[in-house]
């Protein structure tokens, strides 16, 4: 089929009513970008032959590209448009998400926690607390992850559809097919490292796409001081610009959360739980090719997550700024018709973009979708069969029968991902239910691992029981609010704390709990022996000197600049 | 391509995306320059597509050319 063709079968389907309206430059960007990650998918499969090259891409990345996919795994999903949108209507309190919701726990994993994942030869999070803690733990673990994450994975999808729709007037079939069916057909063909290499390849596409809306923006407002200027004229009675200054109270920001809530709940727990027990980033970086290169991939992740922000929160900034229509929820957009928060990134698109940058721009947005779908299918795919299948089910098959399972598992996964994205159109308010069910394991699951890693009298008794405690615990919580949201004040500790918050709270509290109980549990079971846990626990683990290297050569030098400029730019936006 | 594993290397790949989107940008930037459309967007008279388009073509070029694949010696 020629391009002509083609870009007649893409029109075919197009609707409508829509943001932007495509050129054919922009059609076959579009199309070369999914050439390209099909064409690297069946380049790779005849590098995929054993279950470590399909489920671990051979443990041999450098660190540059486990750190970039790390990173670009979790900029996929509702990542760039989402984020945008809460900037919008939260002002640059959302940037929190990306420095002290992030930084910390990204420098954390590679110091702190890599070495121990890493010299274990552990595949999955799951598998670590096999070593660990036993069966019991592992088996938790690993099911609630598999079903969560390929329920995310629809959602993603789902949503990538409806910003489609709304963007470009596709119809949702059509991009539900398309880009899971694209998704299921790199990965299953080269598994894991196909991922990586398209994880990669979307990472550059997102910030050459991303990149030119706050420069051009920046240059309609009149820089950063005239971007401010314009949003205090707009929204006399609204503080948009202040990291933190507005956090004392709970009244005095958007976003209705006090400083508490941002440092404990989410800087702390939530952003630890999710960067350093959360398979989906964590599976990039054991790939890395040595242990120096796994401690550094996540220092090089969290280096370009500070700049994360120029490309998401910027471009909502500027939208409070220069759009000429004051965006409004969803609820309102859909009864008034208006354009809702969660258009401001392509509205910010046609604002600016002329033919091939479109296309450009479009090209971001799905890589960011795809990476992110990619990184879901391809971490339940390992769950799925070591964790759960070969645990479980069939223990002493092949090699080449786990890669196999392995394959159809992805095709699986990807079929799995979009009845939930059906499901998901027919009955929308079970994203919510989903995301707060994944919520619930994240924070306990950081208090089992941490205690696993850096204290030796845990028992496997005790960190199977605090992982469901500190679960079952956020579930209650959860439902507590959803019955009386009046509980919500308990829970984040004021009448005036609002559903943001309730996360952040919800997250410490089922941690505290997950650590309590497994501390109790521990005094009264009996512990490993220590030389089982050799590799697995600070104090009985021989990690390997880096005394020998250059400074510039230590991953804890980089750690050092990181954290440096982390605190300059908070200081620098308080 | 990576001696060890015997692969093209990724750097590659995304070069030579990076600069076909660039000569692409670029091209249709110029033609806009000559032939602009009935709806133009803001600021188009700083011509983005042009400048942008030719960073993109430097900045797929070094990675494409310094990570093209060579046969064995």
């Amino acid at each position: 089929m020629n391009l002509h063709a083609l870009y007649s079968a893409i029109i075919l389907v197009q609707q409508p009513s829509r943001l932007i309206y495509l050129h054919f430059v922009d059609a076959v960007i579009i199309l070369l970008y999914f050439a390209m990650i099909l064409g690297i998918g069946f380049y790779l499969k005849r590098f995929t032959k054993t279950g470590d090259d399909f489920f671990m891409a051979g443990r041999q990345m450098t660190a540059w590209v486990a750190g970039l996919s790390f990173l670009a795994a979790n900029l996929g999903s509702l990542e760039l448009m989402g984020w945008a949108a809460a900037a919008y209507q939260y002002g640059i309190l959302a940037t929190h998400w990306y420095w002290i919701g992030a930084i910390p726990a990204m420098l954390f994993l590679g110091i702190v926690m890599m070495p121990f994942y890493y010299i274990s030869k552990t595949h999955s999070v799951p598998g670590y607390l096999k070593l660990r803690y036993g069966e019991h733990a592992r088996a938790l673990s690993a099911i609630t992850f598999a079903v969560m994450t390929v329920l995310m994975s629809g959602i993603n999808i789902f949503s990538m559809a409806l910003v489609m729709k709304v963007v470009l007037g596709w119809n949702i079939n059509f991009s539900i097919w398309v880009s899971s069916i694209t998704v299921g057909i790199y990965v299953a063909l080269g598994g894991l490292l196909s991922a990586i290499f398209n994880e990669v390849l979307q990472f550059v596409l997102i910030w050459l796409g991303g990149m030119l809306i706050p420069i051009i923006g920046l240059i309609e407002a009149g820089g950063w001081s005239g971007m401010t200027a314009r949003i205090a004229q707009r929204f006399p009675d609204q503080h948009y610009t202040h990291l933190w200054n507005t956090l004392g109270s709970f009244k005095d920001n958007p976003m209705g959360i006090h400083w508490t809530g941002i440092v404990l709940g989410l800087g702390f727990v939530v952003s630890f739980g999710y960067w350093t027990t959360d398979f989906l980033v964590v599976q990039r970086v054991l790939t890395a090719k040595d242990l120096r290169a796994a401690k550094t991939a996540p220092i090089i992740g969290a280096s370009f997550k500070m700049l994360v922000p120029f490309i998401v929160i910027l471009p909502g900034l500027l939208g409070l700024a220069v759009l000429p229509q004051h965006l409004v929820g969803e609820t309102q957009a859909l009864a008034t018709g208006a354009h809702s928060y969660n258009e401001v990134l392509p509205l910010m698109l046609a604002r600016y973009f002329g033919p091939g940058l479109l296309g450009l721009g479009i090209t971001a947005l799905m890589a960011g979708f795809m990476s992110g779908m990619a990184g879901n299918v391809s971490a339940f795919a390992t769950v799925w069969t070591y964790d759960i299948y070969r645990a479980l089910i069939r223990k002493d098959a092949e090699d080449s029968h786990y890669v196999s399972m392995g394959r159809w598992c992805t095709i699986l996964g990807v079929l799995l991902s979009i009845g939930t994205a059906y499901l998901v159109m027919q009955f929308a308010s079970i994203m919510d239910y989903v995301q707060a069910l994944f919520s619930f394991f994240i924070a306990p699951l950081f208090g089992t691992v941490l205690l696993g890693m850096l204290w030796k009298r845990a028992t496997p008794a005790a960190g199977f029981w605090g992982l469901l405690a500190g679960t079952l615990s956020s579930i209650g919580m959860w439902a507590w609010v959803q019955l009386d949201h009046r509980a919500l004040a308990y829970i984040a500790l004021s009448p005036n704390a609002k559903d943001m918050a309730e996360n952040m709270y919800r997250g410490l509290w089922s941690w505290l709990i997950c650590v309590g109980v497994t501390v109790m549990v521990s005094y009264f079971t009996q512990p490993k022996p220590v030389s089982e846990l050799a590799g697995l626990v600070y104090g009985v683990t021989d990690i390997p000197s880096e005394g020998h290297l250059p400074l510039y050569k230590r991953p804890i030098s980089w750690a050092c600049i990181v954290i440096v400029v982390f605190f300059i730019l908070n200081i620098v936006f308080w | 391509m990576n001696p060890e594993s015997g692969r093209i290397s990724i750097w590659f790949f995304i070069g030579a995306l990076v600069l076909v989107y660039g000569v692409l940008v670029l091209g249709a930037g110029i033609y806009e320059l000559f032939s602009p459309s009935p709806t133009t967007v803001v600021l188009s008279e700083l011509h983005a597509g042009i400048w942008w388009g030719a960073l993109m073509i430097v900045l797929g070029a070094i990675p494409f050319f310094k990570s093209f694949p060579r046969a064995k010696e």
